[in-house]
Protein backbone atom coordinates (compact mmCIF):
# COMPACT_ATOMS: atom_id res chain seq x y z
CA UNK A 1 0.00 0.00 0.00
CA UNK A 2 1.33 3.41 -0.93
CA UNK A 3 1.19 6.05 1.77
CA UNK A 4 0.60 9.77 1.46
CA UNK A 5 3.64 11.84 2.41
CA UNK A 6 2.10 15.25 1.96
CA UNK A 7 -0.95 16.91 0.43
CA UNK A 8 -1.97 20.36 -0.70
CA UNK A 9 -5.17 22.05 -1.79
CA UNK A 10 -5.35 25.40 -3.54
CA UNK A 11 -8.24 27.50 -4.73
CA UNK A 12 -7.46 30.46 -6.94
CA UNK A 13 -9.56 32.84 -9.03
CA UNK A 14 -9.25 32.06 -12.75
CA UNK A 15 -6.98 35.02 -13.51
CA UNK A 16 -3.98 34.70 -15.80
CA UNK A 17 -1.68 36.07 -13.07
CA UNK A 18 -2.27 32.80 -11.22
CA UNK A 19 -0.65 30.65 -13.91
CA UNK A 20 2.82 31.39 -12.52
CA UNK A 21 1.52 31.18 -8.95
CA UNK A 22 0.42 27.59 -9.60
CA UNK A 23 3.79 26.68 -11.10
CA UNK A 24 5.64 28.09 -8.10
CA UNK A 25 3.32 26.33 -5.66
CA UNK A 26 3.65 22.91 -7.30
CA UNK A 27 7.45 23.27 -7.52
CA UNK A 28 7.74 24.05 -3.83
CA UNK A 29 5.35 21.26 -2.93
CA UNK A 30 7.24 18.57 -4.93
CA UNK A 31 10.70 19.56 -3.75
CA UNK A 32 10.41 17.30 -0.71
CA UNK A 33 10.80 14.27 -3.01
CA UNK A 34 13.94 15.73 -4.60
CA UNK A 35 12.85 15.45 -8.23
CA UNK A 36 15.45 16.01 -10.94
CA UNK A 37 15.44 19.37 -12.70
CA UNK A 38 13.88 17.64 -15.70
CA UNK A 39 11.15 15.91 -13.68
CA UNK A 40 10.25 19.18 -11.96
CA UNK A 41 10.19 20.97 -15.31
CA UNK A 42 7.81 18.34 -16.69
CA UNK A 43 5.43 18.72 -13.74
CA UNK A 44 5.50 22.52 -13.90
CA UNK A 45 4.73 22.41 -17.60
CA UNK A 46 1.85 19.93 -17.36
CA UNK A 47 0.28 21.82 -14.44
CA UNK A 48 0.68 25.10 -16.31
CA UNK A 49 -1.22 23.67 -19.30
CA UNK A 50 -4.14 22.39 -17.22
CA UNK A 51 -4.42 25.56 -15.15
CA UNK A 52 -4.22 27.73 -18.27
CA UNK A 53 -7.05 25.73 -19.84
CA UNK A 54 -9.23 26.35 -16.79
CA UNK A 55 -8.42 30.06 -17.00
CA UNK A 56 -8.77 30.44 -20.78
CA UNK A 57 -11.62 28.08 -21.63
CA UNK A 58 -13.66 26.96 -18.63
CA UNK A 59 -15.25 30.29 -17.75
CA UNK A 60 -15.56 31.81 -21.22
CA UNK A 61 -19.35 31.89 -20.87
CA UNK A 62 -19.37 33.66 -17.51
CA UNK A 63 -20.94 37.13 -17.57
CA UNK A 64 -18.48 40.03 -17.34
CA UNK A 65 -17.47 40.81 -13.78
CA UNK A 66 -18.02 37.28 -12.48
CA UNK A 67 -15.01 35.15 -11.74
CA UNK A 68 -14.63 31.37 -11.62
CA UNK A 69 -12.14 29.37 -9.62
CA UNK A 70 -9.39 26.89 -10.36
CA UNK A 71 -8.87 24.10 -7.84
CA UNK A 72 -5.62 22.22 -7.41
CA UNK A 73 -5.27 19.18 -5.25
CA UNK A 74 -1.85 17.56 -5.08
CA UNK A 75 -0.40 14.59 -3.26
CA UNK A 76 3.02 13.08 -2.75
CA UNK A 77 3.28 9.35 -2.02
CA UNK A 78 6.09 7.35 -0.42
CA UNK A 79 6.35 5.45 -3.71
CA UNK A 80 7.71 8.71 -5.22
CA UNK A 81 4.49 9.34 -7.04
CA UNK A 82 3.21 12.88 -7.54
CA UNK A 83 -0.47 13.23 -8.34
CA UNK A 84 -2.09 16.52 -9.25
CA UNK A 85 -5.75 17.15 -9.90
CA UNK A 86 -6.74 20.42 -11.58
CA UNK A 87 -10.44 21.16 -11.76
CA UNK A 88 -12.93 23.89 -12.52
CA UNK A 89 -16.68 24.44 -12.36
CA UNK A 90 -16.79 25.84 -15.85
CA UNK A 91 -18.55 25.07 -19.12
CA UNK A 92 -17.12 21.57 -19.55
CA UNK A 93 -15.99 19.83 -22.73
CA UNK A 94 -18.54 18.32 -25.08
CA UNK A 95 -16.25 15.73 -26.67
CA UNK A 96 -13.12 15.02 -24.65
CA UNK A 97 -11.54 12.64 -27.19
CA UNK A 98 -11.84 15.26 -29.90
CA UNK A 99 -10.59 18.06 -27.61
CA UNK A 100 -7.48 16.03 -26.80
CA UNK A 101 -6.46 15.64 -30.45
CA UNK A 102 -3.44 17.75 -31.37
CA UNK A 103 -4.33 21.04 -33.06
CA UNK A 104 -7.95 20.92 -31.89
CA UNK A 105 -8.87 24.24 -30.36
CA UNK A 106 -11.95 26.34 -29.76
CA UNK A 107 -9.73 29.21 -28.69
CA UNK A 108 -8.56 32.35 -30.47
CA UNK A 109 -5.78 32.41 -33.06
CA UNK A 110 -3.24 32.67 -30.21
CA UNK A 111 -4.01 29.09 -29.16
CA UNK A 112 -2.66 26.13 -31.08
CA UNK A 113 -4.41 23.14 -29.53
CA UNK A 114 -1.25 21.61 -28.06
CA UNK A 115 -2.08 21.73 -24.35
CA UNK A 116 -3.42 18.19 -23.92
CA UNK A 117 -0.66 16.76 -26.11
CA UNK A 118 1.91 18.45 -23.87
CA UNK A 119 0.22 17.11 -20.72
CA UNK A 120 0.21 13.59 -22.15
CA UNK A 121 3.85 13.77 -23.18
CA UNK A 122 5.21 15.22 -19.97
CA UNK A 123 3.36 13.09 -17.42
CA UNK A 124 3.08 9.32 -16.90
CA UNK A 125 -0.69 9.17 -16.69
CA UNK A 126 -3.42 11.58 -17.69
CA UNK A 127 -7.16 11.29 -17.10
CA UNK A 128 -9.67 13.90 -18.21
CA UNK A 129 -13.24 13.92 -16.98
CA UNK A 130 -15.69 16.57 -18.06
CA UNK A 131 -19.36 17.32 -17.96
CA UNK A 132 -20.98 20.04 -20.02
CA UNK A 133 -22.27 22.78 -17.75
CA UNK A 134 -20.55 21.29 -14.69
CA UNK A 135 -16.83 21.50 -15.27
CA UNK A 136 -13.63 19.64 -16.01
CA UNK A 137 -11.16 17.64 -13.95
CA UNK A 138 -7.69 16.72 -15.16
CA UNK A 139 -5.78 14.14 -13.13
CA UNK A 140 -2.10 13.71 -13.81
CA UNK A 141 0.44 11.36 -12.29
CA UNK A 142 4.18 11.47 -12.43
CA UNK A 143 6.38 8.65 -11.12
CA UNK A 144 9.73 10.05 -10.04
CA UNK A 145 12.90 8.03 -10.55
CA UNK A 146 14.12 6.27 -7.41
CA UNK B 1 8.23 43.24 -15.12
CA UNK B 2 10.16 43.29 -18.39
CA UNK B 3 9.13 40.58 -20.81
CA UNK B 4 11.32 41.24 -23.81
CA UNK B 5 13.87 43.63 -25.30
CA UNK B 6 13.41 44.60 -28.93
CA UNK B 7 16.17 46.02 -31.08
CA UNK B 8 16.49 46.78 -34.78
CA UNK B 9 19.77 46.55 -36.62
CA UNK B 10 19.82 46.95 -40.37
CA UNK B 11 16.96 44.93 -41.72
CA UNK B 12 16.70 42.63 -38.69
CA UNK B 13 14.39 42.95 -35.72
CA UNK B 14 15.72 41.01 -32.75
CA UNK B 15 13.51 40.13 -29.80
CA UNK B 16 15.31 38.94 -26.70
CA UNK B 17 12.70 37.21 -24.58
CA UNK B 18 13.32 37.66 -20.89
CA UNK B 19 10.54 36.02 -18.92
CA UNK B 20 8.66 32.79 -18.41
CA UNK B 21 6.37 32.48 -21.43
CA UNK B 22 2.82 31.54 -20.58
CA UNK B 23 -0.67 32.70 -21.54
CA UNK B 24 -0.34 35.66 -19.14
CA UNK B 25 2.99 37.04 -20.39
CA UNK B 26 2.47 36.10 -24.05
CA UNK B 27 -0.11 38.86 -24.51
CA UNK B 28 2.32 41.69 -23.83
CA UNK B 29 5.10 40.07 -25.86
CA UNK B 30 2.76 39.49 -28.81
CA UNK B 31 1.51 43.07 -28.81
CA UNK B 32 5.00 44.54 -28.64
CA UNK B 33 6.36 42.36 -31.45
CA UNK B 34 3.37 43.05 -33.69
CA UNK B 35 3.59 46.79 -33.13
CA UNK B 36 7.26 46.69 -34.05
CA UNK B 37 6.65 44.50 -37.12
CA UNK B 38 4.08 47.03 -38.32
CA UNK B 39 6.24 50.11 -37.77
CA UNK B 40 9.70 48.73 -38.63
CA UNK B 41 8.77 46.33 -41.44
CA UNK B 42 11.97 44.24 -41.05
CA UNK B 43 13.08 41.55 -43.49
CA UNK B 44 14.00 39.21 -40.67
CA UNK B 45 12.65 38.59 -37.19
CA UNK B 46 14.89 36.86 -34.66
CA UNK B 47 13.30 35.41 -31.53
CA UNK B 48 16.02 34.75 -28.97
CA UNK B 49 14.98 32.25 -26.29
CA UNK B 50 18.33 31.98 -24.50
CA UNK B 51 17.02 33.82 -21.41
CA UNK B 52 13.75 31.87 -21.24
CA UNK B 53 13.59 29.40 -18.37
CA UNK B 54 10.01 28.27 -18.95
CA UNK B 55 7.59 28.09 -21.83
CA UNK B 56 4.31 26.24 -22.40
CA UNK B 57 2.04 25.83 -25.43
CA UNK B 58 1.30 29.56 -25.27
CA UNK B 59 4.85 30.02 -26.57
CA UNK B 60 4.16 27.72 -29.52
CA UNK B 61 1.08 29.79 -30.33
CA UNK B 62 3.17 32.94 -29.98
CA UNK B 63 5.75 31.69 -32.49
CA UNK B 64 3.18 30.41 -35.01
CA UNK B 65 1.29 33.70 -34.87
CA UNK B 66 4.48 35.75 -35.40
CA UNK B 67 5.55 33.54 -38.33
CA UNK B 68 2.19 34.29 -39.95
CA UNK B 69 2.41 38.02 -39.25
CA UNK B 70 6.01 38.18 -40.46
CA UNK B 71 5.19 36.21 -43.64
CA UNK B 72 2.49 38.71 -44.49
CA UNK B 73 5.13 41.44 -44.74
CA UNK B 74 7.65 39.15 -46.39
CA UNK B 75 9.86 38.60 -43.33
CA UNK B 76 11.38 35.29 -42.27
CA UNK B 77 11.56 34.19 -38.63
CA UNK B 78 14.52 32.64 -36.84
CA UNK B 79 14.31 31.07 -33.40
CA UNK B 80 17.60 30.98 -31.49
CA UNK B 81 18.80 29.90 -28.06
CA UNK B 82 16.06 27.34 -27.36
CA UNK B 83 17.37 24.93 -24.73
CA UNK B 84 16.39 21.43 -23.56
CA UNK B 85 12.75 21.59 -22.62
CA UNK B 86 11.82 24.31 -25.08
CA UNK B 87 13.42 22.31 -27.90
CA UNK B 88 11.39 19.29 -26.85
CA UNK B 89 8.24 21.41 -27.04
CA UNK B 90 9.16 22.80 -30.45
CA UNK B 91 9.74 19.39 -32.00
CA UNK B 92 6.60 17.96 -30.40
CA UNK B 93 4.48 20.71 -31.94
CA UNK B 94 5.66 20.04 -35.50
CA UNK B 95 6.42 23.75 -35.78
CA UNK B 96 9.79 22.90 -37.37
CA UNK B 97 7.99 22.12 -40.60
CA UNK B 98 6.86 25.72 -41.12
CA UNK B 99 8.44 27.05 -44.32
CA UNK B 100 9.38 30.56 -43.22
CA UNK B 101 10.67 29.46 -39.81
CA UNK B 102 14.25 28.52 -39.06
CA UNK B 103 15.31 27.04 -35.74
CA UNK B 104 19.03 27.29 -34.99
N1 LIG C 1 -10.95 23.25 -18.54
C1 LIG C 1 -11.56 23.32 -19.73
N2 LIG C 1 -12.83 23.78 -19.85
C2 LIG C 1 -13.46 23.86 -21.05
N3 LIG C 1 -12.88 23.50 -22.22
C3 LIG C 1 -11.62 23.04 -22.18
C4 LIG C 1 -10.88 22.93 -20.96
N4 LIG C 1 -9.66 22.42 -21.24
C5 LIG C 1 -9.63 22.23 -22.57
N5 LIG C 1 -10.79 22.59 -23.15
C6 LIG C 1 -11.13 22.48 -24.58
O1 LIG C 1 -10.18 21.61 -25.21
C7 LIG C 1 -9.52 22.28 -26.29
C8 LIG C 1 -8.11 21.76 -26.42
O2 LIG C 1 -7.31 22.12 -25.29
P1 LIG C 1 -5.74 22.24 -25.48
O3 LIG C 1 -5.14 22.70 -24.19
O4 LIG C 1 -5.21 20.97 -26.05
O5 LIG C 1 -5.59 23.36 -26.60
P2 LIG C 1 -5.86 24.95 -26.47
O6 LIG C 1 -5.96 25.33 -25.04
O7 LIG C 1 -7.02 25.28 -27.33
O8 LIG C 1 -4.54 25.57 -27.11
P3 LIG C 1 -3.10 25.66 -26.39
O9 LIG C 1 -3.14 24.86 -25.13
O10 LIG C 1 -2.14 25.07 -27.38
O11 LIG C 1 -2.86 27.09 -26.15
C9 LIG C 1 -9.66 23.75 -25.97
O12 LIG C 1 -9.58 24.56 -27.12
C10 LIG C 1 -11.05 23.80 -25.33
O13 LIG C 1 -12.07 23.77 -26.31
MG1 LIG D 1 -4.55 24.74 -23.63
Amino acid sequence: MKRIVNEMKLRLPARSQNESVCRSAISAFCSELDPTVEELGDIRLAVSEAVTNAIVHAYRELPMGEVGYVYISARLYDTREVSVEISDNGCGIENVDEAMKPAFTTGSSDRCGMGFLVMENFTDQLTVRSKVGRGTTVLMRKFLKP
Amino acid sequence: MATATLSKKGNTLTVRLECEIDHHTAKDIRERIDRSLDSERPGELILDFSKVSFMDSSGIGLIIGRVERASSIGAAVTVTGASGMIRKLLSMSGIEKLKSLRIV
